[in-house]
């Protein structure tokens, strides 16, 4: 086929003789395939219009399957059927048009004043929208044409394809489709203009269908069942319809048949025509198959997000691709992906052999398609030949310069690894890869927050680089390693996460003294071999000083040696906003972090620390040392952390919520009966109209308010009485207090009290009227008829109880359902807004036209994943660094 | 009889409008190497702009108030 070059781009309506002219067929026979199993001439699969069958040629244009595009056809209408797309369209323009002699009801000024403004619009490249609309409205006001002084009848619209006129007697005469084409044909060039439409390319006559074109076979393939049985497409179907019905109306018609008779006819055509275009119209029933599934047709196959736009155009599925299921791997950099053998083998990269890497490449190719191989090589005469067990070490031997060869796909290749949702840019990084055995893709843990991924079946999708010019573009700009810094809130999205902190959280709390032996087995692992001075030594049970070496000095030896950084741990009480003073250094409970020359000279390793969106030392590593250093630190600090965790243990189980006997008398005395017995309180004063409205409040949501506060009190009460009970060496504890996982309150509801249920932010009042169930007398404004859970989960809930708690939990679950589905939306609105918007050198934010948006980028030029926290200096920070001052005070 | 306009600009939800003069408009587009229509629009009808006397194709300058910058500068072309 001849390349032709694009000159311009026309749209408009195809009018019938467009369509005839561009025909390569007419279609009568409503018939696909003969009996002989070959297509009909002037059939629906004509070989005119297109091949889909292997070996035949195109009667147009002589091309076989594949290079034939395939060519339109048509049907010549029995009687003109109104399109359903344009069917509003149409109303407006009778409504707006003399039923005589077809001109605009405008006056003279008024019409010139329209088109004036019209012409406007067009010049400054505008929708002209909003002055047809005017158009449109102003016309249908005058019901006597100001050029014929003919009285106009009112015209109803019935949906979806009927016009109604009516007389001043209110006489109704139904309009049929030949009457409105008639009436628009008799509209003058002139006046067309008028309504936003070129005469040149859209007459509105031509709104009215008298020849359907019939879309090529190649756009409605029919398939072939594994019966042998031919499938035709829902298009093929339906156009089969209009023509049995074109038929049957042209007979019954030149048989003379009754005007009851042809209208019927007439109605099932426009009916066919209608579904034919979109089957989704309000008020008529969709078309169905023969199984009762509603057709695809024309809109169906555009609109939505399977749709041609959305499903085809806009996103389509790839080659070099991968996915399966994620499991993870503590032991692989945090910045690889472990790929199974199994893809590794199917996914290729092609390498260019030069001189350089020729025997590189014949080694590779010596090993066929056992795992670092290939599978094709295009040899330089520019033939494919597949790598096969039989021709692989021929095909070694033959290999030049020139060649091309598909390998499999090696460690330290780079990919770009996602998961969906991908609602950030760290949804899609790059990893290098290291090929495993097993099936799943390995994943470092510490590489989860960025992809909000877990290991409870999550799927991610790889994608193999192609281009040298791709994967530059991947190492410098998608590298994991340069998007440790989160561009949303200017601190590490990456880091320690669950028993990275709580390993680290074990090894720097207090002073644990590790002896040489288990000092050497945690930091060996991570290339670190000099322990440094022992911090002091202590006497064995056989008299012999034994050195040991404390956690914090441990930790210390994956700091860089110069480091200086102080700051409050997450365990950190906020002693300074309770007006108390910090205290520091002596915080009992080793809140307060200074490192010193990259010694840990105070405080204990928790979330602030190291965990991934708060990570201090990382931040710091990151702005003073740079992308590969803090890698290095990432990977050594989860090391060093699964090490120590691996030498003691860690685990959480029922007897972790335990509360001893005297704690649970105390939980039920102090916190549940005392708030249970306070609200009877508040309810007496209530009923003895003692209660005082709070300002803006009624009586009743004072009652409720008080109530509800008493009752958060009562839980939170709960909550610091079991706190007491349980310590640090609590597995929960530690984890809530380390921000590893899990919370206090997590706990509270475990081991105290699981305390009041809401929904909508107040107890539950729903059920029956008056109360929430039958066990409670009817106005019981008790704690306990209204969902206060007194029980914890350990010791179980009453049935009562278990209820409430279910109607509240039941909130909770449809509120993130429906939370999810209307931020997605909202996202995708978002981004098809603001797609185009580029910051630009100058630091201004413009989009396409090179219209300024934002002077100055968020108005301080800052990219917060280079700044701190996206302020654009740290002033505490640099004080510190110049003067000795606490930090954040 | 006129409708007396109240002007909004002293209140302190109104960021400062100011209008520039021709100098300083070409100055600004020199800095920033755009034409006058690449600058943002307001309408000439916005409350802001009554009272500053301003015509269709002025220029003028806006001082927000802004949480990341403190003072941020905008500035906009008056169209109909």
């Amino acid at each position: 086929m001849r390349l032709k070059k694009i000159k311009g781009i026309k749209f408009g309506l195809l009018s019938p003789k467009e369509i005839r002219k561009m025909s390569a067929s007419k279609i009568i026979t409503p018939d696909t395939y003969g009996e002989d199993g070959f297509p009909i001439e002037l059939g629906l699969v004509n070989q005119r219009i297109g091949v889909i069958d292997p070996g035949l040629r195109c009667k147009t244009c002589g091309g076989r399957m594949g290079e034939c595009p395939g060519h339109f056809g048509h049907i010549e209408l029995a009687a003109p059927i109104i399109h359903v797309g344009y069917a509003k369209m149409i109303y407006r323009i009778l409504a707006a048009t003399c039923r005589r002699c077809g001109k605009v009801l405008l006056g003279e000024e008024a019409r010139a004043k329209f088109l004036d403004g019209i012409e406007q619009q067009k010049e400054k490249q505008v929708d002209v929208g909003e002055v047809v609309k005017l158009v449109f409205k102003e016309a249908a006001k005058n019901d006597i044409c100001p050029f014929c002084d003919e009285i106009q009848k009112r015209i109803k619209y019935d949906k979806p394809t009927g016009y109604i006129e009516i007389d001043k007697e209110d006489k109704e005469r139904r309009l049929m489709p030949s009457d409105v084409r008639e009436r628009l044909e008799k509209i003058p060039d002139d006046d067309i203009p008028l309504f936003g439409m070129d005469p040149k390319n859209a007459r509105p006559e031509w709104m009215i269908i008298t020849v359907l074109p019939v879309p090529p076979v190649t756009a409605r393939p029919s398939i072939t069942l594994e019966s042998g049985q031919r499938s035709e497409d829902d298009l093929t179907h339906k156009l089969v319809d209009i023509i049995r019905i074109n038929q049957r109306f042209m007979e019954n018609r030149d048989a003379g048949a009754p005007q009851l008779i042809i209208e019927d006819l007439w109605e099932l055509l426009q009916y066919h025509v209608s579904t034919y275009f979109n089957n989704e119209i309000p008020s008529i029933p969709p078309a169905r198959h023969r199984s009762g599934r509603p057709l695809k047709t024309m809109t169906q196959r555009l609109k939505g997000k399977e749709g041609r736009f959305r499903g085809s155009l806009s996103g389509k599925r790839v080659n070099f691709s991968a996915r399966t299921v994620i499991s993870p791997d503590p032991e692989i950099e945090i910045d690889e992906v472990g790929v199974p053998k199994d893809i590794a083998k199917e996914l290729t990269i092609n390498v260019n052999v030069t001189e350089r890497n020729l025997e590189a490449i014949r080694e590779t190719l010596k090993r066929g398609s056992k795992h670092p191989g290939a599978n094709y090589v295009r040899r330089s005469d520019d033939k494919k030949v597949k790598v096969t067990e039989t021709n692989h070490e021929l095909l070694a031997e033959e290999l030049g310069v020139g060649w091309k060869v598909e390998r499999h796909l090696q460690d330290g290749d780079i990919v770009l690894f996602n998961r969906q949702p991908s609602l950030h840019r760290l949804s899609i990084m790059a990893h290098y890869v290291r090929v495993m055995p097993g099936r799943t893709f390995r994943l470092n843990p510490t590489v989860c927050p960025p992809y909000n991924a877990d290991y409870d079946g999550d799927e991610m999708n790889m994608h193999v680089l192609q281009t040298e010019e791709a994967r530059a573009e991947a190492k410098i700009l998608m590298a994991v390693k340069r998007n440790i810094m989160s561009p949303r809130f200017g601190r590490p999205i990456i880091g320690g996460i669950h028993d990275y902190i709580t390993g680290l959280f074990i090894l720097t709390w207090g002073e644990k003294r590790f002896e040489k032996e288990k000092a050497q087995d945690m930091l060996h692992r991570i290339n670190i071999h000099d322990l440094g001075e022992p911090a002091g030594s202590f006497e064995s049970s056989s008299g012999i000083q034994v050195p040991y070496w404390t956690g914090k000095q441990l930790f210390g030896r994956i700091l860089p040696k110069q480091m200086d950084l102080q700051f409050r741990g997450v365990v950190c009480e906020k002693c300074i906003e309770r007006g108390e003073k910090c205290k520091k250094e002596n915080c009992p409970r080793e809140a307060y972090v200074v490192i010193k020359e990259g010694n840990l000279l105070c405080g204990v390793i928790d979330e602030m620390a190291i965990g991934s969106f708060k990570g201090k030392i990382i931040e710091q590593m990151f702005r003073l040392y740079g992308e590969d250093d803090t890698k290095k630190f990432i990977n050594d600090a989860a090391r060093l952390a699964i090490n120590c965790i691996k030498q003691s243990g860690f685990s959480f189980g029922i007897s972790d919520e335990d509360i001893p006997k005297e704690g649970k008398a105390q939980i039920r005395e102090e916190a549940v009966y005392a708030a249970e017995h306070k609200v009877e309180e508040l309810i007496r004063a209530y009923d003895a109209e003692e209660l005082e409205a709070l300002p803006g409040r009624s009586l009743e949501e004072t009652l409720e308010l008080l109530i509800m506060q008493e009752l958060g009190r009562a839980r939170d009460d709960a909550g610091d009485i079991a706190e007491r009970y349980l310590g640090i060496e609590n597995a929960a504890v530690l984890m809530a207090k380390s921000g590893a996982r899990g919370s206090m309150l997590n706990l509270t509801q475990m081991a105290a009290c699981v305390g009041q249920q809401s929904v909508r932010g107040e107890r539950i009042n729903r059920g029956y009227q008056g109360r929430t169930l039958p066990h409670f007398k009817s106005g019981d404004r008790r704690a306990e008829a209204h969902g206060f859970v007194r029980a914890s989960f350990k010791d179980g809930l009453t049935a009562t109880e278990y209820f409430l708690h279910a109607v509240g939990g039941r909130e909770a679950l449809v509120d993130t359902a429906v939370r999810t589905s209307q931020s997605g939306y909202f996202q995708r609105r978002l981004i098809n807004a603001l797609q185009d918007l580029e910051v630009k050198n100058d630091g201004t934010v413009r989009e396409t036209r090179g219209t300024v948006v934002q002077f100055k980028y968020g108005d301080d030029g800052v990219d917060p994943s280079k700044s701190e926290c996206g302020k654009v200096v740290d002033i505490d920070e640099i004080i510190s660094e110049v003067v000795e001052v606490d930090v954040g005070s | 009889m006129k409708k007396e306009t109240l002007s909004i600009l002293g209140h302190e939800l109104v960021p400062e409008h100011v209008l520039m003069d021709e100098s300083e408009v070409k100055e600004l587009l020199d800095k920033y190497k755009i034409k006058r229509v690449q600058l943002p629009k307001i309408k000439v009808s916005d409350p802001a702009i009554n009272g500053l006397g301003a015509k269709v194709g002025d220029v003028v300058e806006i001082t927000r108030q802004s949480r990341t910058a403190g003072k941020a500068l905008s500035f906009r072309l008056t169209i109909e």
